[in-house]
């Protein structure tokens, strides 16, 4: 049906994921709904339009299309909206594969390991946590120098001068990184440990395209007590 | 017909992997007939293998003119873009998009469940049994009527995905004594294992079947002593 048809996104404000499909969206000028959804108390058009997960982000298009699960969706808009704004993915097929192959290991192992963090309940496990997100941020800082290396100034993302399909995949998850960073007292990204990345991070934030759905850390930290145990300690309290 | 340089196309696999088959039957749809095959030792991986995927460590790893691509399904994509030829995506964003989405959900859902159930026992059994029926179920519902391969008429990105449900599960169910795929349950995705496991370019394809009950039972002895 190519680019016609209505676009609604089931979406949350603090989701990483659900902020994949609208940095992508907005890349492609696309004109949309944003239907905030309430996880605790599913909707009807939720449950219906992505029964296999019952979760968000879902992209409805048109009358018959629901796509779920985010780098599926992105994929999709970018393939249906190729003729608008920049290509999402590179468009060498090598390039595409890296870009491909760090997405999975961002979905796969690492997101899990950022996660653990919050959920850590001890020191230990607080720990050994922050060591696995950091293994994974050291090899994204070797894939970041890679593939910058030869571009003037060795700057920009890591899809080039403009974001891109990894950019996105790694970004959505700064605002979660930043409140961890702040509220557990650890450093995940910064100039001295990961100095690729925390350039590329300042840039991706203030990306017009990705600036108006970064979270604001007081307000995701609010939204955080509520999974995250141990950050109703008042001793935490920003 | 201008084809991408087969010559230069080595495998890095394993034959009792579900995911290196994958890669080799994707190969044979796209007819690069010679490559190089180089069989790893899971239990005593090569300094190539180290070498060439230190993320993961893992079986298959593609090298085409010198390039190295890890992960099966990004392998498979690569593959679809690189050799012309039969696709192995269909055309269409949506068809793509749902292509994509249940490779996702039978790597994430479905073959761990059922890995575990086969490697484990008691409650933690019975868990991974009931979340691996509840996502063959899934995939049941979910299945076109009316065509024979998730690809139309013929295979395609979604049954190369989904082959080691009609060549592995059975033999893990075996191994573990259970059943997940029953035909009573799972008509549809029963009868697209037989067509699947009778295509032309995948039942001479396949790994050894008995060969394959005594790997798994050798391993599960394994991973169920520690």
């Amino acid at each position: 049906m190519a680019g016609g048809g209505e676009v609604k996104l089931l979406g949350l404000w603090a989701s990483p994921y659900v902020m994949r499909v609208q940095i992508a969206l907005s890349i492609k000028s696309v004109s949309h709904q944003v239907l905030e959804q309430n996880l605790e108390e599913k909707s009807q058009l939720l449950i219906q339009s992505n029964p296999v997960y019952k979760r968000v982000p879902v992209l409805i298009h048109g009358d018959n299309i629901s796509i779920c699960e985010s780098p599926v969706i992105v994929q999709y808009i970018d393939e249906v909206w190729s003729s608008s704004g920049p290509a999402i993915l590179p468009s060498d097929p090598y390039d595409r594969a890296i870009a491909r192959f760090w997405a999975a290991y961002l979905n796969d192992k690492w997101a899990a390991s950022l996660r653990a963090i919050a959920a850590a309940d001890n020191e230990e496990a607080k720990e050994a946590a922050v060591e696995k997100a950091a293994e994974g941020l050291a090899l994204l800082e070797g894939e970041f120098t890679r593939s910058s290396c030869g571009r003037h100034n060795g700057k920009g993302f890591f899809g080039g001068d403009c974001i891109g399909y990894l950019d996105i995949m790694l970004g959505c998850f700064l605002g979660w990184v930043r409140l961890i960073e702040k509220l557990d007292l650890v450093v995940l990204v910064d100039e001295s440990t990961t100095p690729g990345l925390a350039g590329w991070a300042e840039r991706f934030c203030s990306d017009p395209a990705v600036r108006d759905f970064m979270p604001e850390t007081g307000k995701l930290a609010e939204y955080a007590k509520k999974f995250f145990p141990k950050y109703k300690n008042p001793k935490m309290l920003l | 017909m201008a084809m991408a340089d087969q010559t230069n196309v080595k495998l890095l696999g394993m034959w009792a992997s579900p995911f290196v088959r994958r890669v080799q039957w994707a190969l044979s749809l796209k007819g690069v007939i010679s490559y190089d095959y180089v069989e790893e030792d899971i239990l005593n991986k090569s300094s190539l293998l180290l070498e060439l995927n230190p993320v993961h460590q893992k079986v298959p790893v593609l090298i085409h003119d010198g390039k190295v691509i890890c992960e099966s399904l990004v392998i498979l994509e690569y593959m679809d873009e690189t050799w012309k030829g039969i696709p192995l995506l269909p055309h269409d964003p949506h068809g793509r998009a749902m292509a994509r989405f249940w490779a996702r959900f039978s790597d994430e859902k479905l073959e761990p469940n059922a890995w575990t159930a086969m490697c484990s026992e008691g409650e933690e059994k019975e868990g991974a049994l009931k979340r691996a029926i509840e996502a063959a179920s899934k995939i049941e519902e979910q299945l076109i009527k009316g065509r024979r391969f998730f690809g139309g008429d013929d295979i395609g990105y979604l049954d190369v995905a989904m082959g080691w449900v009609a060549c592995w599960l059975p033999v893990w169910e075996e191994v573990g004594a259970m059943s997940i795929v029953d035909p009573a349950r799972h008509p549809r995705i029963t009868s697209w294992a037989g067509d699947f496991l009778s295509h032309p370019l995948i039942r001479t394809n396949l790994p050894p079947k008995d060969e394959m009950v005594d790997y798994f039972h050798g391993k599960r002895k394994r991973i169920m002593a520690h």
